[in-house]
């Protein structure tokens, strides 16, 4: 297994090589550059011009590669230019925000959807069932933004019940009961929102697995040894239906790095889903593509890790 | 044969499946026992009810859609009332059931030991050690070389003729009195159905359970069986002890089924096939014989308005009475 695990993450060496000239190559094209925002009419244009060559943006295209693909390997992502500090420091921060708030909203999501999604596929058709679909059908329909704003409206401003913005208050003593309380009342929100939406798939597929596992062959083995319906379920049923489920984990535990854009955004919660909407704003390229390179690595070793996960849960899957 | 060998009495049993909002009967007032230390064959083609029969009476059919009237007696209990409890203490306890694919049939995420203690977990009071040395014997006594090793293992690891014994390891693992195998040796190679059909012969004869044995292969029953119930369209159509079927079939059924098995030394003959198709279940004609459209050159006369059975010889009964006086088809039939 390790042999693989091994060749697998030297393949990825390539595959992010070419990820880097196409996110490079792309962001050349971007119009404009950090410093177009600078420019007001009292500007002196020499001004501009000296601060493009000190950064380098005047060399030649091959050797702004190179340079940068130098720095990268050596673990230096260079320096934010709106931020004023260097990426590698800014996204550390962001993607901490960003890893508790998903692991929180994970969480919730796999809480909620395996039961709903076990329950309505065991009950198809009855009053559970049904109203689980609706459910799933009407969270599905609505676009995240949309939630995003009602919830905050609701929750956030009309009933108080949840801060609008931000990780933590200000002035509250780190590493306190009541600083940990806080960090988790300001993830609550947008983790429930992000929930309540996040469900509907998993419930979907779950509920259709138990549902299609229920006419497999081996719970009618099962069942013709005379072992009672409710551990037919909870010992071939669910087992077997969880399999597709474990297939993605993967990607979700990865994924936990990559925030959402709407969520945070809307929720004014600084992870990597908001930095990465201001630095496309602010066309701050070292940022962009430092976190287009990571999404690229995390869905790389996203499917390494689930290929590990499911050879670890399911028998007939060997990686060697 | 004496009233009390009887193991299993079946006694004008309908399973009907409900289509939209009708119910439409797939085995359609079926009567047979099973004796013990027989094997009864039910044969006939595909889509004449023979695994709705079968799962009818381990009482597997899903209630939401499926009907089931009549009687299965065992052991002076209406097996038909049964609640799903109640049907849990003799499903695996008194009644085995092999099915016909094994590699479905079988957990896939479960070790083969899992699998087979399961039905001892319920049905006996063996603590986890005495389970693990019955799981060993069971597996050697259905003819597992490496029995340690297979019980470790996972289905997907074994061939398909280990798999089929580990089923049938499965099925025997609490002394069954009554075991049902739906087409066993239909999903496997020509000479390991050979071998399973040995062991389960061996296996009988070792624990004289009753085995009902469903099939379309007349090979297979002519090896094994005892008696044959020949199956058409939801009915019981031919019934006689093994010997009798094959030397003097009556049904045009019968014949036709046995007509048609590919002879070996006739070379160049061609193939006798049946004409048309076994109805599906919603267009099974209800009155009159069923089999009636198959043999389209015989005159409408010759079948009973109702058919029912007639015993012909000892122990031999056969539907309708068109038997009397079908041929198959000549060249003067075709139009
Ligand atoms: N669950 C079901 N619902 C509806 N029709 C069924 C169902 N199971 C079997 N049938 C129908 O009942 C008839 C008999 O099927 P089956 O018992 O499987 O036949 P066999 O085992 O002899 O091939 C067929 O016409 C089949 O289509
Ligand atoms: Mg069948």
């Amino acid at each position: 297994m390790w042999k693989t695990v091994v060749r697998r993450i030297l393949v990825m060496i390539p595959q992010l090589f070419v990820l880097s000239l196409i996110i490079f190559f792309l962001a050349q094209k971007m119009p404009g550059d950090p410093f177009s925002g600078l420019i007001t009419p009292e500007t002196d244009p020499s001004r501009i011009e000296e601060l493009r060559e000190q950064a380098g943006l005047n060399d030649p295209l091959p050797m702004q590669y190179v340079n940068w693909i130098k720095d990268v390997a050596q673990g230096d992502f260079g320096k934010s230019y709106t931020y004023k500090r260097s990426v590698s420091s800014l996204i550390g921060e962001r993607a901490y925000n960003t890893f508790l708030l998903s692991l929180f909203s994970v969480i919730l999501v796999y809480a909620l959807a395996i039961p709903l999604g076990v329950i309505a596929g065991r009950y198809k058709d009855t009053f559970v069932d049904k109203t689980v679909v609706l459910y799933s059908f009407i969270s599905y329909a609505i676009p995240t933004f949309v939630l995003s704003l009602i919830f905050l409206y609701v929750f956030g401003y009309q009933l108080s019940w949840f801060p609008t913005s931000g990780t933590v208050d200000v002035g509250i003593e780190e590493g306190t009961l009541s600083y940990y309380w806080n960090r988790i009342h300001h993830m609550l929100l947008p983790a429930i929102t992000y929930a309540v939406l996040g469900t509907t798939g998993i419930i979907q597929y779950l509920r259709s697995e138990v549902i299609d596992a229920q006419t497999q062959d081996y719970v009618k083995t099962a069942r013709s040894k005379g072992v009672p319906m409710r551990k037919v379920y909870t010992r071939h049923i669910f087992r077997n239906s969880l399999l597709p489920i474990a297939a993605f984990l993967g990607f979700t535990i990865t994924g936990l790095l990559g925030g959402s854009i709407f969520i945070e955004t809307i929720f004014g919660y600084p992870g990597m889903g908001q930095l990465f909407v201001n630095s496309v704003l602010t066309r701050d390229y070292s940022v962009i593509t430092t976190l287009v390179m990571l999404f690229g690595f995390l869905t790389l070793l996203g499917s390494l890790l689930s290929d590990i996960i499911m050879s670890i849960v399911d028998p007939r899957i060997r990686i060697d | 044969m004496s009233k009390t060998d009887i193991l299993l009495e079946i006694n004008h049993l309908s399973t009907s499946f409900r289509i939209k909002d009708d119910y439409f009967a797939a085995v359609d007032d079926v009567t047979l026992t099973l004796r013990k230390n027989e094997v009864l064959a039910i044969v006939g083609e595909s889509g004449c009810g023979k695994s709705t029969l079968a799962t009818s009476i381990v009482g597997l059919h899903n209630t939401e859609n499926t009907k089931v009237d009549g009687e299965i007696n065992y052991n002076n209990q209406n097996l038909v009332q049964m609640t799903d409890e109640q049907f849990n203490n003799v499903r695996g306890a008194e009644i085995g059931f092999i099915f016909q694919d094994p590699l479905s049939a079988l957990n896939p995420l479960m070790r083969i030991e899992q699998q087979i203690e399961e039905s001892l977990i319920y049905h006996t009071k063996l603590n986890k050690e005495e389970r693990n040395k019955r799981v060993i014997e069971l597996l050697q006594q259905v003819g597992i070389p490496n029995p340690e090793r297979t019980a470790k293992q996972f289905p997907h690891q074994l061939s398909g003729g280990m798999r089929q014994r580990v089923m049938i390891a499965i099925a025997l693992s609490c002394k069954p009195a009554v075991i049902i195998a739906d087409e066993p040796t239909t999903a496997l190679d020509v000479t390991i159905q050979a071998q399973i059909l040995d062991l389960l012969k061996a296996l009988q004869s070792e624990t004289g359970a009753g085995i009902i044995l469903i099939t379309h292969d007349l090979g297979v029953v002519a090896e094994v069986a005892d008696r044959v119930a020949v199956m058409y369209a939801g009915q019981v159509i031919e019934e006689a002890p093994v010997n009798e079927l094959f030397t003097n079939p009556k049904h045009p059924y019968t014949r036709s089924l046995l007509n048609s098995i590919p002879q070996m030394n006739t070379e160049g003959q061609k193939l006798n096939v049946i004409h048309g198709i076994v109805p599906s279940l919603k267009n099974l004609p209800r009155t009159g014989c069923r089999f009636a459209s198959r043999i389209p050159w015989m005159p409408q006369d010759i079948h009973e308005a109702s058919p029912s059975m007639h015993e012909v010889a000892p122990d031999h009964f056969v539907r309708c009475t068109c038997w009397q006086r079908f041929h198959f088809e000549e060249e003067s039939d075709v139009v």
